[in-house]
This record gives C-alpha cells, sequence and structure tokens, in this order.
C-alpha cells in the first residue's frame, strides 16, 4: 500500500471533494424543504395544531303576526371531546363517564360523530346542563381534550301548540352533509327538521364563527385561546309570519288531548295562515339537543301518528263538503241554478241501473232547490246533477279547480291531493269493462276516487269565499299568489254563498254551529272510510258571510259527524272575528 | 514525540467544541415541550454531565501513545467483539429502541452501547492490518483480512438487530480501505453485491445496474475466478433479495418501505418521516425562535431529542441554523482529513480517516434521515442526540485524532522545514 505523502495528499482532496459535494446537497435539499416549500409545510404544521371549534350562531328569531315569538333561543352549553383517534376517543369517554353519567349509546355517538369529523370536537352532549357543566369544569385537568362551548339553544315558548308548523331543529345527518341543499354544512351542525324550520333554514341557521384551540399530538387542548383571532357568529335575521298565536292556542286548546284530526284558518283574501294545528302532535322542545330515545319511539309507534301531519300530509275523502265543487260545476255548465230542482224527489234513496243509492237522511228530503240541497246535504239531488254533468266534465271540472294539486303552503313535505286526472284513469285502474258510469254518484257527492287535504279544502273554500280566485297559503309573508279557479258570476258565488249559509240556521246540517251577531257559511261532511262505525267528520266554512274575513278547515279523525267539526270551527271563527287583529306593517315581501 | 504545540489540535477541540455546545443547546430546547415529559426535560443537565466526563476521557485518550493504541488493537477488538455477543445474550432495549438489545444492563442500570465502542475498535484493527500491506492488492482475496475484521462486528450488530450502526463498520470499511490506496474499480467490485442487493427490488434498476457492472468487470479485468464469483454473488443478490425480504421484521420492512415511499402509511411508520419534515420546512430562513417550535413543543415530532434532534435545528433555528450547524460539520470532517494527511505513519493516518469515516456515516444518515433522503436506523447525530456512552465515544474519537495530529505535526513541520 502506498502511503507516500503524495498519495495521501491526493487522497486528502478526492475525500474532501466528496465530503463538500455530499454536504452541498444536504444543504440543496434543506433549502428546497425550508424555503422554497415553505408555506405548504407552515400550513400543515398550523392543522397539526389548531383545531376549530364551532362557534354556533343562533337561529332567527321567528314572530307571529303580531309580534309574540314562537322560537327562540336560550342560552345553553354544549360539551365535546377533541381527541387525536378513536380509541383514545374511547378511552376519554370512560374517563368522562366517572364525572358525568353517559350511557353506551350516548358514547357510540359520539364515536360516530367523531368518525365523520376528526378534526372537529366530537360533541358529546349538545345540550349539558349547569349541573353537568359546573362538575366537568371542577374537574378539567382530568379531561385533556375537553371543550365546552356556549351554545344557543332553540326554545319553543308554546311548545306543543306549535310544532304542527314550527317543525324542529336536530343535528345534521350524514345524508343530508352529502346533499346538495345542505352544501357548506359540517357535521355537528343543527339544521331544521321539519315544519318551518326546515322550510326557511337558508334564513333561519346565520352564519357559524370558529374558535382555534391548540392541541397536541394526543388531542389535549394546551390552550383556550389566542392561538388564532376567531371568527365571531353571525346570528339569522328574525323571521315574521302570519300565524295569530293566540287563535293558534285557543285552536290547540278546543281540540284537548283527545280529538285527532287537523284544523286551518287562513284569510280567504290573501292566503294568510292564521292558525294550522295537527292533532296529536309532540313536544318540539324535546327534539333539542337530541331527542330521547323512548320519547322517539312513542312517536313513532304511536297508532293516532303524532308526527303525520294531518293538515298538509293527511289525505281524507272530502264527502259532502265537495258538494259545492259540484254545484259549482253544474252551474258553470248552465245545468242548474240555486232554484233549479232535479226531475226526482229525494225518498231517502235513488236507483240507478241495478243499484239503489242511498241519501243519507232515510226519511228523504223530497223536491229540494239546489239551495236547499246544499243546506240539507241531499245526496240524491247530487247524484242527478253529478249524472247531468256526466263523468268526463265533472272530472275534468274538479282538475280545473285543483283537487289534483299541492296548494303550495310554504312547508315541507305537503302531498297532493288525489283526484282522477281523466275518465282514462278508471280505464286504466279497473280495465275498460272492470268499472261503471255509476262511479259519477259517488263522485258527486265527495266519495270514490277522490282524497283532499284540509289544506287543500280550505283553499278551495277561500276561493268561494270571495271572487273565485283561490289563494296560495303563506304562512311566513311573501308575494301573495292567487289563481282564478271558478268562473261563476257575482250573483251566482253570492247564491252559493247564502246556500252555504243555510246550513248553519235553522234546518241545516250544522244548525247547532251557529255564532250570534255573525252570519257563518259552510259546509259539513261526513266520510266514509275504512273504520266503518266511525266517519269523519268535515266542515269548511267561513265568515262573515257577506264579507268573508276567515275560512277555517276542520277535519276530525273518526269524528262519526260534520256538525262535531262544524262546532269547533265555528268556535275558531268566533274567536277570530270577536278579537279582531292587527297585522303589522308587511316587513318583507317575497323570498 | 509531543509537538511543540502540545497536545492540543486547536481547530479540532474548538470545533468540536462548538458542535457539543450546540448540542447541548438544542438537547435543552427538545426538552421544552407544552406538556412536559419530566425525562426529557432534564436531558440537558445529564448531557452535560456526560460532556465533561467524555472531556474528561478524550484528554486521557490524547495522553496514550499512538503505539499503545496499536499495540492495544488486537486485544480491543477482541473486547469488543466480545461484549457485542455479551450483549445478544443479555442485552435489552432502550427508549425509541425497545425491540432492539443494544444495551449492556448491570443490575437494572445500563452502562452502555457496546456498539459505539466497537466501532472504534473496529478502527483500530483495520488501521492495524491494512497499515501492514507493502503493496496495493491485486486481488479481492489478499483483502480476506480486513473483510473478516469487519464482518465478524457488522454481524453481531445486524443481530441485534441495528442497521443504522452495521451501516456505519461497512462506511469504515470501504473509507479506510479508499484511505490505504485501493483502487476505486476495486471498491465499486467489492461493493457490487450490495448494490445489486438494494437494486433488486425494482428489476429493471437492477438490470441497468448489472450491465454497468459486466462493464466494469471486462475493463478491470480482475482473475477470472473472483470475476465469475463476483457476477454469480450479484445474480444471487437479485434474486436472493426477495426472500431476505421476507425474513426482515415487519417494523424492518415498513421502515424501508416508508423510506421510499412516506406518504404509504402517514398515523404509523410514514409519520414520524412526515412529522420530521412538516417540522423543518415550517421553520422558514430563520426558524420559530430557540425553544418555540410547535412540531415539537406539542409532541408531534416524534424522538425530538435523540433520533430527530437535527429536526429541532430546522425548526427552531430555520435555514440559517441548519447552515450554521452542516457548515461545523463540514468543517470538522475536513479537519480530521486535514489530521489524516499529517499523520506520520500509516497506522496513524488509518485511524484517522477511519474515524472521519464512522462520523460521516452517522451525520449523513442522520440528517439524510430527518428529510426523507435515508431509511429511518435510529443512528443518532454526533455531539447532538441525547446519550451518554455516544458522547463519550464521540469525544474519545476526537482524543484519539488530537493524539495523532500532536504525534503527526512534527513530521508535517519537519517536511515544510
Amino acid at each position: 500500500m502506498s502511503f507516500h505523502p503524495n498519495d495521501i495528499q491526493r487522497r486528502g482532496q478526492i475525500a474532501s471533494g466528496l465530503f463538500a459535494v455530499l454536504f452541498a446537497l444536504l444543504l440543496g435539499a434543506f433549502f428546497r424543504t425550508q424555503v422554497l416549500q415553505h408555506a405548504q409545510y407552515v400550513l400543515q404544521s398550523e392543522e397539526n395544531r389548531l383545531r376549530e371549534v364551532p362557534l354556533p350562531a343562533p337561529r332567527g328569531t321567528i314572530y307571529d303576526r303580531k309580534g309574540v315569538v314562537i322560537a327562540e333561543n336560550l342560552p345553553g352549553y354544549s360539551v365535546s371531546l377533541l381527541s387525536p383517534g378513536v380509541d383514545s376517543l374511547r378511552a376519554a369517554l370512560r374517563r368522562l363517564s366517572t364525572a358525568i353519567p353517559l350511557s353506551r349509546d350516548e358514547m357510540d355517538v359520539a364515536v360516530r360523530r367523531f368518525r365523520r369529523a376528526p378534526n372537529r370536537p366530537a360533541v358529546i352532549l349538545a345540550d349539558a346542563t349547569f349541573e353537568q357543566v359546573s362538575v366537568l369544569e371542577e374537574r378539567r385537568p382530568e379531561f385533556p381534550g375537553l371543550i365546552i362551548q356556549a351554545s344557543p339553544k332553540r326554545h319553543y315558548p308554546d311548545g306543543a301548540a306549535v310544532s304542527s308548523f314550527i317543525g324542529y331543529v336536530g343535528e345534521i345527518t350524514e345524508t343530508e352533509l352529502t346533499s346538495r341543499t345542505y352544501k357548506g354544512y359540517k357535521a355537528g351542525q343543527q339544521v331544521g327538521k321539519a315544519g318551518l324550520e326546515r322550510q326557511y333554514e337558508g334564513r333561519l341557521h346565520g352564519r357559524e364563527g370558529t374558535r382555534f384551540v391548540e392541541v397536541d399530538a394526543r388531542g389535549r387542548v394546551v390552550r383556550e385561546a389566542g392561538a388564532r383571532p376567531e371568527l365571531t357568529p353571525e346570528a339569522a335575521e328574525p323571521l315574521y309570519t302570519n300565524i295569530d298565536l293566540e287563535l293558534q292556542r285557543y285552536v290547540v286548546q278546543l281540540f284537548g288531548d283527545s280529538l285527532q284530526g287537523g284544523a286551518v284558518a287562513i284569510d280567504p283574501a290573501s292566503g294568510e295562515v292564521l292558525a294550522l294545528h295537527s292533532a296529536p302532535t309532540y313536544d318540539p322542545n324535546r327534539f333539542v339537543g337530541g331527542i330521547p330515545a323512548d320519547y322517539w319511539k312513542a312517536l313513532n309507534t304511536d297508532p293516532r301518528r303524532p308526527l303525520f301531519n294531518k293538515v298538509i300530509q293527511g289525505r281524507y275523502p272530502p264527502a259532502s263538503t265537495w258538494k259545492l265543487a259540484t254545484s259549482a260545476l253544474g252551474m258553470e255548465q248552465g245545468i242548474v241554478d240555486l232554484d233549479t230542482r232535479m226531475p226526482a224527489p229525494c225518498t231517502g234513496g235513488f236507483q240507478y241501473g241495478n243499484r239503489y243509492f242511498r241519501c243519507w237522511e232515510k226519511k228523504g228530503h223530497g223536491h229540494v232547490t239546489l239551495a236547499q240541497a246544499i243546506a240539507v246535504s241531499c245526496d240524491v239531488y247530487f247524484y242527478q246533477l253529478g249524472l247531468k254533468l256526466g263523468l268526463s266534465r265533472l272530472i275534468g271540472g274538479g282538475v280545473q279547480l285543483m283537487f289534483r294539486d299541492r296548494t303550495g303552503i310554504d312547508l315541507p313535505d305537503e302531498q297532493a291531493s288525489r283526484f282522477p286526472y281523466a275518465v282514462d284513469y278508471y280505464n286504466k285502474r279497473y280495465g275498460p269493462r272492470g268499472w261503471s258510469n255509476a262511479v259519477v254518484l259517488n263522485l258527486a257527492i265527495g266519495q270514490g276516487e277522490n282524497d283532499q287535504t284540509v289544506i287543500n279544502m280550505a283553499r278551495f273554500y277561500a276561493a268561494l269565499a270571495t271572487n273565485g280566485q283561490a289563494p296560495r297559503p303563506e304562512i311566513v309573508r311573501r308575494n301573495p299568489e292567487r289563481t282564478p279557479i271558478l268562473k261563476l258570476t257575482e250573483a251566482q258565488m253570492a247564491g252559493l254563498r247564502r246556500a252555504m249559509a243555510g246550513v248553519v240556521s235553522a234546518g241545516g246540517t250544522a244548525a247547532s254551529a251557529r255564532i250570534d251577531g255573525v252570519t257563518l257559511a259552510g259546509k259539513t261532511g261526513t266520510a266514509q272510510n275504512a273504520d266503518v262505525r266511525n266517519d269523519h267528520a268535515w266542515f269548511v266554512g267561513f265568515a262573515p258571510m257577506d264579507e268573508p274575513r276567515v275560512v277555517v278547515a276542520v277535519m276530525l279523525e273518526f269524528g262519526q259527524h260534520g256538525y262535531r267539526a262544524a262546532r269547533i270551527a265555528s268556535k275558531i271563527i268566533e274567536k277570530y272575528l270577536k278579537a279582531p287583529t292587527t297585522v303589522l306593517p308587511r316587513q318583507e315581501a317575497g323570498e | 514525540m509531543k509537538g511543540r504545540g502540545g497536545l492540543a489540535d486547536t481547530p479540532l477541540i474548538t470545533i468540536a467544541l462548538l458542535l457539543s455546545a450546540f448540542g447541548v443547546l438544542i438537547v435543552y430546547s427538545a426538552g421544552q415541550t407544552d406538556v412536559p415529559v419530566t425525562y426529557v426535560a432534564g436531558a440537558w443537565k445529564r448531557q452535560l454531565a456526560w460532556l465533561v466526563v467524555a472531556l474528561g476521557a478524550a484528554w486521557t485518550a490524547a495522553r496514550a501513545s499512538v503505539r499503545l493504541l496499536e499495540w492495544l488493537a488486537w486485544p480491543a477488538y477482541l473486547i469488543g467483539l466480545a461484549l457485542l455477543a455479551l450483549t445478544l445474550v443479555i442485552g435489552t432495549g432502550a427508549g425509541t429502541a425497545a425491540s432492539m438489545k443494544g444495551w449492556i444492563t448491570i443490575g437494572g442500570v445500563r452502562v452502555g452501547q457496546p456498539t459505539e465502542l466497537a466501532k472504534i475498535t473496529t478502527a483500530l484493527m483495520l488501521a492495524r492490518t491494512l497499515g501492514s500491506f507493502r503493496e496495493p492488492p491485486r486481488s479481492l482475496l489478499e483483502l480476506w483480512k480486513p473483510i473478516a475484521i469487519t464482518f465478524a462486528p457488522f454481524a453481531l450488530v445486524m443481530l441485534q438487530p441495528d442497521l443504522g450502526s452495521a451501516l456505519v463498520f461497512v462506511g469504515v470499511f470501504f473509507g479506510m480501505l479508499f484511505w490505504s490506496g485501493v483502487p476505486w474499480q476495486m471498491l465499486l467490485l467489492l461493493a457490487s453485491p450490495g448494490i445489486s442487493l438494494v437494486l433488486a427490488f425494482s428489476t429493471g434498476l437492477w438490470g441497468a445496474w448489472f450491465l454497468l457492472f459486466l462493464a466494469l468487470v471486462f475493463w478491470y479485468r480482475p482473475y477470472v475466478v473472483e470475476g465469475v464469483a463476483l457476477v454469480l454473488a450479484n445474480v444471487a443478490m437479485g434474486v436472493v433479495a426477495p426472500i431476505l425480504w421476507d425474513r426482515l421484521a415487519p417494523y424492518q420492512q415498513r421502515r424501508l418501505l416508508v423510506f421510499l415511499d412516506p406518504s404509504r402509511d402517514p398515523r404509523a411508520s410514514g409519520y414520524h418521516v412526515i412529522q420530521s419534515q412538516v417540522a423543518i420546512g415550517s421553520g422558514g430562513w430563520t426558524g420559530k425562535g430557540f425553544t418555540e417550535g410547535t412540531q415539537k413543543r406539542l409532541a408531534f415530532l416524534p424522538a425530538q431529542h435523540t433520533d430527530f434532534i437535527f429536526s429541532v435545528v430546522g425548526e427552531e433555528l430555520g435555514f440559517i441554523g441548519v447552515s450554521l450547524a452542516l457548515f461545523l460539520f463540514f468543517a470538522f470532517f475536513l479537519r480530521i482529513t486535514r489530521v489524516a494527511q499529517r499523520a506520520n505513519e500509516p497506522f496513524s493516518s488509518l485511524v484517522a480517516f477511519g474515524l472521519a469515516s464512522a462520523f460521516f456515516v452517522h451525520v449523513l444518515v442522520n440528517v439524510g434521515m430527518t428529510l426523507n433522503l435515508m431509511p429511518i436506523t435510529g443512528i443518532p447525530l454526533p455531539f447532538f442526540s441525547y446519550g451518554g456512552s455516544f458522547m463519550l465515544a464521540c469525544w474519545l474519537s476526537v482524543g484519539v485524532l488530537a493524539r495523532i495530529s500532536a504525534e503527526g505535526r512534527g513530521r508535517a513541520d519537519s517536511l515544510t522545514a
């Protein structure tokens, strides 16, 4: 081996060169990471250490037409946990349950929430009590990832009395998060789930703020504030409704705990909804901060279906209330007028082909005019009027009168009423020879293939109460929309209204529903349904007769007789007319 | 034998002292976390104490004549091997490397890592052997002695298993062969089976390498037997590698895979490298300030006082701090190379360059690892990483180098005179 100084000198130079090259490479690599890619790594290191704690925005306050609060926000607290992983979250939950009792379910829900958004605090208690919060604050050092956040909670002072239209709020679901409707929403947020809360979610939810806390690698909160300036939440604008809360409370009181069905009161001229109630109902306050499982189960298994809105979702045969539609169509076609009599008198029934069609009155009504037939609800008269109109014109007219439509009320999940689209419907349904012309008799008295929502009947009667224009019902003030559906002269309209006043006077089917000092007009209905002994009871009417200010539709499931519904409707109308409301100036029309 | 300047090679000692001071400061910072870990928080005091002990050891080593070291090379080498073997039997793991058997523990107290001692004794033994060669080797077979000397500790360390330290032995071996004048073609032929092994994971790469290797064989023309043996060895490594791969411990496989693709499993093995890169990258030009690194403070950076201590430098002192540290290391290597050049006989010169090679592999692999340029092997950074026996070994080396420098200076002076 050669250790001559010259050789050693040369090797030293090679070695030094090699060191220099490798150090230059290292330095270059550091330059690239620290200077060229600096921004990207700063972002990553900030993401590492900062966790966003959402600051929920207060939802918009909802007022009635007089400025009384229907929905508001109360101060509340939410308790959540920051965690680096599922296992440590479970451990933290077990530790937490020594301070505040947590059920297995609550823990599982928290873990599910965490999986959905691991960088946001997983909500443990959406609505913690003051006692829970003080216990946790005392023992805070034991729970490193704990976040206690003031969070406004929804409150409905009238509770169950307003749930039929106000709906309720709840935590956004996974399916909702992926839908376009909820673009920009984050897991854990509260959203409207039904009623106005859902319909006007966009206007009610406000803008969520953010607080930044600093955490270490194990998810322990190291600094609560000051890590980065926080974004303050923005409260939503209030929502003004047409509801008359006093009237609403009165309607709810009339239904009590025993009656089952739906009622709606609207202003016939504008379509403003004054009261809307579906009985039985539920307490929307119990949904706030997560509904207790047993309450949810009870609501879903109750045979009286409290979660099912009987005003906008329930569809019932309109029965005799629909006779006004038959009458109006007959008059429109020039077949009858209010003093026209039918060829056959009512003897308690009517023979058509090989079938005998009964009138509800076994004794018979004799030879009555149209106006009288309306007052006493004579079935035999309307069988014959139906035959004169013929199936085709009856169905065509019904479609024109919007008996197949939704009303367009500003509530989610409204159902369209059921009505044949044409004669062809029967051919499709039963086959060309599977049905007889007898269907026209049933249809003429509001039975058969005809199921109407309570709100749709109210809209039809609003057209009867005014100049033949059906208004779109509106709970929140927006641009009114009216559709002319009745093509009758003013005299004909006035005549029909007088005939309806006959229903609620001596000899009429709802004589007992009279109001002192006010002429009430309307029509009862007793609808056959699957429960043969207990018909549904209907009454749709308005008052005062000459210049109607309110239309009320009442439907009692299994109410047996129309006059029962009429008594409730007349009380609602009386209450409204005798305590007239002063409407606030229109604030914001349109959506 | 003493030179006029006494025992002190002032530049060498100064650089080593600067590096040590820098290191202790960073160990102090590594202990400053938001959720303090008592053991790490107090590490800088123990490191400082070890530094004092290490300086004493270096001073003692510098008193020992190089002749004494040469005389001691054989017994020291054998003691080193014996301790390594003993470690395999009674060794224990520690800290981040709990699954390795790297420590000798007596009565529950960890007294040291024999690997650190063996690095020095192996360099001494190789220097003794290579220094006795009169002619440069013409065949690979003539190198059987240095190969055997290196292979013994290498194999024992691999059995712990400690891939990082094993690489240091390989680095020392090649560095010293180079320094003794073995032609580079021969070094490449010698390294070729290892290169084949590394490249075997990609058939294309291995194929390209193999063609290059064949060209080298035909050009350099070693003995036919050796040439054939080398070709066979290369082919065997290309084929055997996958089998060896299956025999690696899962964590070793993971580490190698993560080296190739750090995003593979960011929550587990790749997490360390990614967090280290995030720490360094977020440091920018000037860093987040001494003790202020958030990645370190909030425990996102793993092993911040040992394996990943250089990431703390990057995060808190930025590119400027990194450049300063790397410059000091560079100066350190240049100075050792100078010492090796000025040594007055082959043994001293070889020892000096062997120690330089060992230091260099440590720095290159550790610093490269923080940026994912090298596999994560858990190899410490000289003068920085917390650990007593390593600090001791580093300064013992510096002591030996100071002695060689002192003995050699006279000759250098006489040459210029």
